[in-house]
């Protein structure tokens, strides 16, 4: 039996706006190298859960533990791909890739920056600042920042949003690539049949309390028996 | 720390040099209160010198909350701030980092205004101008930290623009009237030999502010 910390712990874990909560009592625990999809409908508190676990959100009681240490402690492992791009709009892709890696201790060469460009999709728009980006330009440029980072916890909310279908596919494959490099994936997302092959367990949230959890394969029925 | 700091640093800067209209616009701010003081006060040169080291550091104050807001606007527009905590940055490191970035500024900003405020109001350096740089680099220091922490916490506020003074001034109000007493005392004479007084208080006063607000930009800007 291994003495290793769970990548992943929460532990009776809520957040509440005012007097709603969106997020009640969750309890999780996910070892390293395993991937979790989380679905629910909009405002079951999927985003907040991604926030809590990269502790870019103060939860209101409970506590959250990444391998073992608190969020705040173990952000070098960890990667958040968030509805906002967190880029500088008046830098251009290849400025904020390199300003991302120099700030994370990671100074890159141009030509392995621009590998990163092209592995997103945006090879040759290195030179576009962001301002003139399309929002799936920006999304990609996120990916692109991720990937940089290569962080050994990866929590993606809503990766397919604002992509093409080459971009949906490019999503595919980086999950795919990353559970085979064992790192742990959480992901939210509303397009469940597509992700539930690609990931391990599922959890279903409904107003922000777990309503299903178990193999993601079967998530899809299990959304469809208590979402009708 | 100081490493991920001067990357911070060096962010801003880029920044800055990247989207100039910007900084030309409080420029333009600060020469139109310049401006401003002389025709309110009209054609009294007399009373215009004697007040010139009040009219500049008003204008250098008015000046800095529209640069301190812009500076921390950009780091909201797309949760870049975020970003910079999960690379991860210490948030130390983002406050001396934008502190330092937004002091350069000012700086940059009084080596215009001192000129030209001479010329308006006919004002002329009867201490040194070493002493004149050393004041300006203390005041400007004494607005730039607190105010780099008070746009932190008002950059997601509804009504930033309007919130950041009103926080800001009075916490600043010490440092200004001490900077505006040193610098009269450079610029008119010092017959009692006061300004080193003068310039201790507003060092003990950028020491303590850098310091606290350091230490509190974590609990600002984390969750």
């Amino acid at each position: 039996m291994s003495d290793l910390p769970p990548a992943l712990r929460a532990t009776a874990l809520s957040r509440g706006y005012g007097r709603r909560w969106a997020l009640a009592g969750l309890n999780l625990e996910l070892a390293a190298g395993r991937s979790l999809l989380v679905a629910g409908p909009n405002g079951a508190g999927k985003t907040t859960l991604l926030r809590l676990l990269a502790a870019t959100l103060r939860p209101t009681s409970g506590s959250v533990e990444v391998l073992g240490k608190p969020p705040a402690a173990a952000r070098e492992h960890l990667g958040l791909l968030s509805h906002r791009t967190h880029l500088y709009t008046d830098l251009t892709c290849l400025e904020n890739l390199r300003v991302a890696a120099r700030l994370g201790g990671r100074d890159l060469s141009k030509d392995r920056l621009g590998a990163l460009l092209e592995r997103v999709g945006l090879a040759g728009r290195g030179g576009t600042r962001i301002r003139e980006c399309s929002a799936g330009m920006r999304k990609r440029l996120a990916f692109a920042r991720l990937l940089e980072k290569d962080p050994d916890v990866v929590l993606l909310d809503e990766p397919y949003g604002q992509l093409d279908p080459r971009g949906f596919d490019f999503v595919d494959q980086l999950i795919a690539e990353l559970a085979s490099r064992g790192r742990t994936l959480v992901m939210s997302t509303h397009l469940v049949p597509r992700a539930a092959p690609l990931l391990r367990s599922g959890l279903l949230l409904v107003d922000g309390r777990p309503t299903w959890v178990g193999p993601a394969a079967d998530l899809p029925s299990a959304m469809s028996e208590r979402l009708a | 720390m100081i490493r991920p700091a001067l990357g911070v640093l060096r962010k801003d800067l880029k920044l800055d040099l990247a989207s100039p209209g910007r900084l030309a616009a409080v420029v333009l701010f600060s020469v139109v209160t310049l401006l401003l003081f002389s025709f309110a006060v009209g054609p009294d040169t007399s009373s215009l010198q004697r007040n010139t080291a009040g009219y500049l550091w008003l204008a250098l104050t008015l000046s800095s909350t529209l640069a301190l807001g812009e500076s921390f606007r950009l780091e909201v527009e797309d949760d870049a701030l975020e970003g910079l905590l999960l690379l991860p940055v210490p948030p130390a490191a983002i406050f001396y980092g934008k502190a330092t970035a937004n002091l350069l500024f000012l700086l940059a900003l009084a080596a215009l205004l001192v000129p030209l405020s001479f010329g308006l109001y006919g004002a002329s350096v009867r201490g040194s101008f070493l002493e004149l740089a050393v004041i300006i680099a203390l005041g400007t220091a004494g607005l730039a930290g607190p105010g780099t922490l008070y746009s932190a916490m008002t950059a997601r506020a509804r009504g930033s623009d309007v919130m950041l003074p009103l926080l800001l001034f009075p916490l600043v109000i010490p440092v200004l009237i001490a900077s505006v007493k040193a610098t009269s005392l450079v610029l008119l004479g010092d017959p009692m030999g006061d300004r080193g007084a003068w310039f201790a208080l507003v060092g003990c006063f950028d020491l303590v502010y850098w310091t606290l607000c350091g230490l509190l930009f974590g609990k600002v800007v984390d969750a």
